[in-house]
């Protein structure tokens, strides 16, 4: 469903991320520097802490909060438009907090932007990780509620 | 240390018609305001030689120059992050005009918004690294990121939308005594305002700035020659830009304290170089291309208190009279949004105390650039 909606332009900084996504991992880069180990989002070449040019993608759980969220309405671009209003997040991570992630809450990997009433949205709601593979190859950080 | 505090002034202003479309091209509007802020100060063309803007402008300085007639060029700058850069480009010709780079400086924009292109509307081909964050997730135009902050800030501080209704009517009763202004005969109500369509939940059509086709500029040169021009100088007091630690964008929710914006880090720098702080500001003209950025704003610029932006609106603080009156010409939100341009010529028109809004005997000006993205300021006084 998702091929007509945008699809990440790649750098070379975040591109080990949607590597990690496609395998169904949500990574996150990290100061790979003796002591350091400062968590960074988004990626860039060297740690904001340290200078050091040394990182290392970690593991998260998955596990986030919402941030905020808005409801976008039309006009916008027409993929967009047909399931406005949809829902667009910023989750932070459960054992990061200070790691932020835009996304949105669905009712499956795959489900419309629109699949989950937006009455259910709340700052502060537990939300987890799952991965929606796009028809452009690349795969998506989407949220479901927790039960 | 060198200081820039009254050195430079602004001593011409001009602008063009405000519609959502006119007949000529921004290189002609553009032309149009520049003479008219020349004729204004009665400075000659051919004696500019600096000129400054902003990103997102399309005509650049070689057309300009060129087509109004002016001399050698020696001093030239554009600034970064769009609406951001506004109040930067007095900064900049202060600076240059202060330091002798340059004599005559005059900074522009030019804009068709109304009837031309949105820089969001070809999100698929304008993907610069960062939007692989956010724009995949429908998280497409400067409304949606700034909804986001808005709703953050109303969930900690429990701002309500009638703290925004607050701001958009005090920019609306403000155009509606500005005969130039997009919006002079169209009154708003809260409930034209509750029962407007949504553009990105929580803002409302109302909490969004006017497209607009129109182009403004303004003419600084040294204190000690706007003294011999046509017009009342009013001084360059102090500038400032802001980009704060970890910032990133609009879409500022990165560093540690999202809430916290670029007007954070420009009014510190500011109110060190001025000889007055917030309490002493006759008037203020805020950049409100969504009305969340005000009570951000009046928390940055030190008007209030952390989280008390929202309460700040309350009981007419923002109208003529009240504690702090705003965007006296109605702002980007009623009167024209012209990436925030219109906001230092209303600056300077209540200084020379000709504002169709007037705030008596205004002395002191705050102006502001766009907040939520990398930022800046500028302190007028007569």
């Amino acid at each position: 469903m998702s091929d007509s909606l945008l699809s990440p332009v790649v750098d070379e900084d975040g591109a080990p991320f949607w590597e990690y996504a496609a395998r169904g991992e949500l990574r996150v880069q990290a100061c790979a520097a003796p002591g350091c180990g400062e968590l960074r989002f988004p990626p860039r070449p060297c740690c904001p802490r340290c200078q050091s040019f040394d990182s290392e993608w970690r593991l998260m759980s998955g596990r986030g909060r919402i941030w905020s969220y808005v409801l976008p309405h039309p006009p916008l671009l027409p993929a967009y438009a047909e399931q406005a209003p949809y829902n667009a997040v910023v989750v932070e991570l459960t054992e990061a907090p200070r790691i932020r992630l835009v996304g949105n809450v669905v009712s499956g990997p795959e489900a419309a932007l629109n699949s989950v009433d937006p009455g259910r949205l709340r700052i502060g709601t537990a939300v987890q990780a799952v991965f929606c593979p796009t028809d452009a190859g690349t795969t998506l950080v989407r949220w479901l509620l927790e039960r | 240390m060198a200081t820039l505090k009254d050195v430079t002034a602004i001593a011409g202003i001009g602008q063009t018609a405000f519609a959502r479309q006119l007949p000529e091209s921004e290189k002609v509007l553009a032309c149009r305001a520049i003479i008219a802020a020349l004729d204004d100060a009665g400075i000659a063309a051919s004696e500019v030689d600096a000129f400054a803007s902003y990103t997102m402008e399309e005509t650049d300085e070689v057309e300009v120059a060129k087509a109004i007639g002016a001399g050698d060029v020696t001093f030239f700058s554009k600034v970064g992050y769009g609406g951001g850069g506004s109040c930067a480009t007095i900064a900049h010709l202060a600076a240059a005009v202060a330091t002798g780079q340059a004599g005559v400086g005059v900074a522009w924009r030019s804009r068709k918004r109304g009837s031309g292109p949105r820089p969001w509307k070809n999100t698929a081909v304008q993907l610069p690294a960062p939007a692989q964050w956010t724009r995949p997730y429908g998280l497409l135009r400067p409304s949606d990121e700034i909804g986001m902050l808005a709703r953050r800030y109303m969930h900690e501080y429990g701002a309500t939308r009638d703290h925004l209704f607050n701001v958009a009517l005090a920019c609306r009763n403000r155009a509606n005594q500005n005969p130039d202004a997009m919006m002079y005969e169209r009154p708003l109500t809260r409930d034209m305002y509750m029962t407007s369509r949504w553009i990105s939940d929580p803002l409302c059509l109302f909490d969004n700035c006017l497209e607009t086709d129109g182009a403004l500029a303004c003419v600084i040169v040294s204190a000690e020659r706007a003294r011999d021009c046509r017009q009342k100088p009013v001084y360059i007091h102090s500038v400032a830009q802001g980009l704060p630690a970890q910032h990133h964008g609009m879409v500022n929710y990165w560093n540690d304290d999202p809430l916290t914006g670029p007007a954070w880090t420009a009014a510190r720098q500011l109110w060190k170089q001025a000889d007055f702080g917030p309490d002493d500001v006759h008037v203020a003209q805020i950049y409100d291309a969504f009305t969340p950025l005000i009570p951000l704003s009046l928390e940055g610029y030190g008007f209030c208190g952390r989280g008390e932006g929202a309460a700040f609106t309350e009981g007419g603080a923002l109208e003529s009279g009240g504690r702090l009156p705003i965007n006296t010409g109605g702002g980007g939100l009623s009167e024209a949004y012209v990436h925030g341009f219109n906001l230092i010529n209303e600056g300077v028109k209540q200084l020379r105390g000709v504002s169709t809004a007037q705030v008596p005997d205004a002395a002191t000006c705050l102006v502001t650039a766009g907040e939520g993205v990398p930022t800046s300021a500028v302190l007028l006084r007569s």
